[in-house]
């Protein structure tokens, strides 16, 4: 049974928005710290440390969690995504990117990455939300700049458009 | 913020488990999602020399059902009972409180059997668990049940054993004539309840557990009644509950809350009935 000592550290093979990566942590280091620290991927932003603020939500085999409430270690074999991972290609925004840049739906910027995490995975799941679902969903994460309306109109816009088909080639 | 140094045991059989916490007693905690854990150690209420984590168990993992019961396995995720397509017809308790749990960002990871390890006064899952007399199956080298009746014991504080774990919950399924109504009050949705109520309507009578008041969840049965004997009874019940002052509301607010809402929960359990 694999016994991971507190005093070393530990290699930690996962995937990272679709790609292999392997660094080591010890046991006691969060998720947020093994992104931001170890692997460089300042995207993922800290807030509170103890779950209440949603800055750091990530998505953890393709359901958005806390990476403050996880350890590296457990994620060994997982696949994560990370706001790092939501463009489609370098230099463009996803459709619900674009929603917020339109209806400027971020101010400081430090709750963003959360809110785009949970809400990528969100329109997925439910391509038409209801307005009230929407907030209810949104509960999850706290935003002192924006007082929540522009991000509710970049979901919904984004929303629409995602169910728009896509315009023939 | 951060843990203060622990091993970490990735278990690949229960044994493991029983073997790491039979050797290490209260030096080790056991972690599923981790969502009330994590946050224990990284204020560091809670200092573990050893982590024992259970969620690669696949056995764990089960959602099973038997026609009297639910046996949810100590890996299951809130979310997973909440997605299971069965839950509102067989425990539509359960269905009712579960989405008052935290947020749908935590619950993704958080599971029911942590919920209910973690025992705080204000959760929900324990106190639809008490509603309902279901009982907790602990596993060490031995195995036992204990009803929710008697597993909490105090503020965070349980039945089990050091060298014991909790394996799975067993929640009674909905019942012919039976109703079940959930209701909460928190500042807002998410946070933790100031007051919390589940209710049980039968034939007899009804069945009122309460949370967010005293150290634990507390459950009362009374006869089928109404009016100002309902009144009365549900005035006894929250001065009983000691309630305290802190700073989301006072003790007499908290008292007024357990009167209303506890009625409002009983009416709509009844409501369910017909
Ligand atoms: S930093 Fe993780 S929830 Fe606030
Ligand atoms: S934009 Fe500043 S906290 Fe949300």
């Amino acid at each position: 049974m694999p016994r991971l000592s507190a005093e070393a550290r530990h290699r930690v093979a996962f995937q990272l928005n679709g790609r292999p990566v392997a660094a080591e942590a010890e046991p006691r280091m969060l998720l947020t710290d093994f992104l931001r620290h170890t692997l460089g991927m300042t995207g993922t932003h800290v807030g509170c440390e103890h779950g209440v603020c949603g800055a750091c939500t990530v998505q953890i085999d393709g359901v958005p969690a806390r990476a403050c409430l996880t350890l590296a270690v457990q994620i060994e074999g997982a696949q994560v995504r990370t706001v790092e991972g939501l463009g489609p290609e370098p230099g463009r925004l996803s459709v619900l990117q674009e929603a917020f840049r339109r209806h400027h739906a971020l101010q400081c910027g430090f709750c963003t990455a959360g809110i785009l995490m949970s809400l990528d995975y969100y329109l997925r799941a439910n391509p038409d939300p209801g307005e009230a679902a929407l907030r209810e969903f949104l509960g999850g994460h706290l935003c002192r700049c924006t007082g929540y309306v522009p991000i509710l109109a970049a979901a919904l816009d984004a929303a629409r458009r995602l169910r728009e088909p896509p315009p023939h080639a | 913020m951060k843990p203060a140094r622990f091993d970490y045991v990735r278990a690949e059989t229960l044994a493991q488990v029983h073997a790491v916490l039979a050797a290490e007693g209260g030096d080790a905690r056991v972690i599923a999602g981790g969502q009330t854990l994590l946050p224990m150690l990284s204020m560091r209420l809670a200092r573990p020399k050893v982590v024992v984590d259970i969620m690669r168990l696949p056995e764990l993992a089960e959602i099973a059902g038997d026609g009297e019961n639910i046996r949810i396995g100590a890996a299951v995720t809130q979310q997973q009972l909440l997605a299971w397509p069965e839950l509102a017809r067989t425990v539509p308790l359960l269905a009712a409180a579960l989405p008052w749990v935290g947020h749908a960002q935590t619950r993704s990871r958080g599971t029911v059997c942590g919920s209910l390890a973690h025992a705080d006064p204000s959760a929900e899952i324990p106190l639809a668990l008490l509603a309902l007399e279901g009982t907790l199956e602990l596993s060490s080298r031995r195995r036992r049940r204990v009803p929710a009746a008697q597993f909490f014991t105090g503020l965070m504080s349980t039945a089990r054993a050091d060298d014991e774990m909790i394996e799975a919950a067993i929640f009674p399924c909905r019942r012919a004539g039976h109703g079940y109504a959930f209701q909460e009050f928190g500042r807002r949705h998410g946070d933790f309840a100031i007051v919390a109520c589940a209710a049980v309507a039968h034939a007899r009578g009804i069945r009122l557990a309460v949370g967010g008041v005293a150290d634990r969840p507390i459950a009362r049965d009374y006869s089928d009644i109404d009016g100002a004997a309902l009144d009365d009874a549900l005035d006894e019940f929250a001065w009983q509950l000691d309630a305290r002052d802190d700073l989301h509301a006072t003790a007499s607010y908290r008292r007024g809350l357990v009167r209303r809402l506890g009625r409002a929960t009983i009416e709509e359990a009844r409501r369910c009935r017909a």
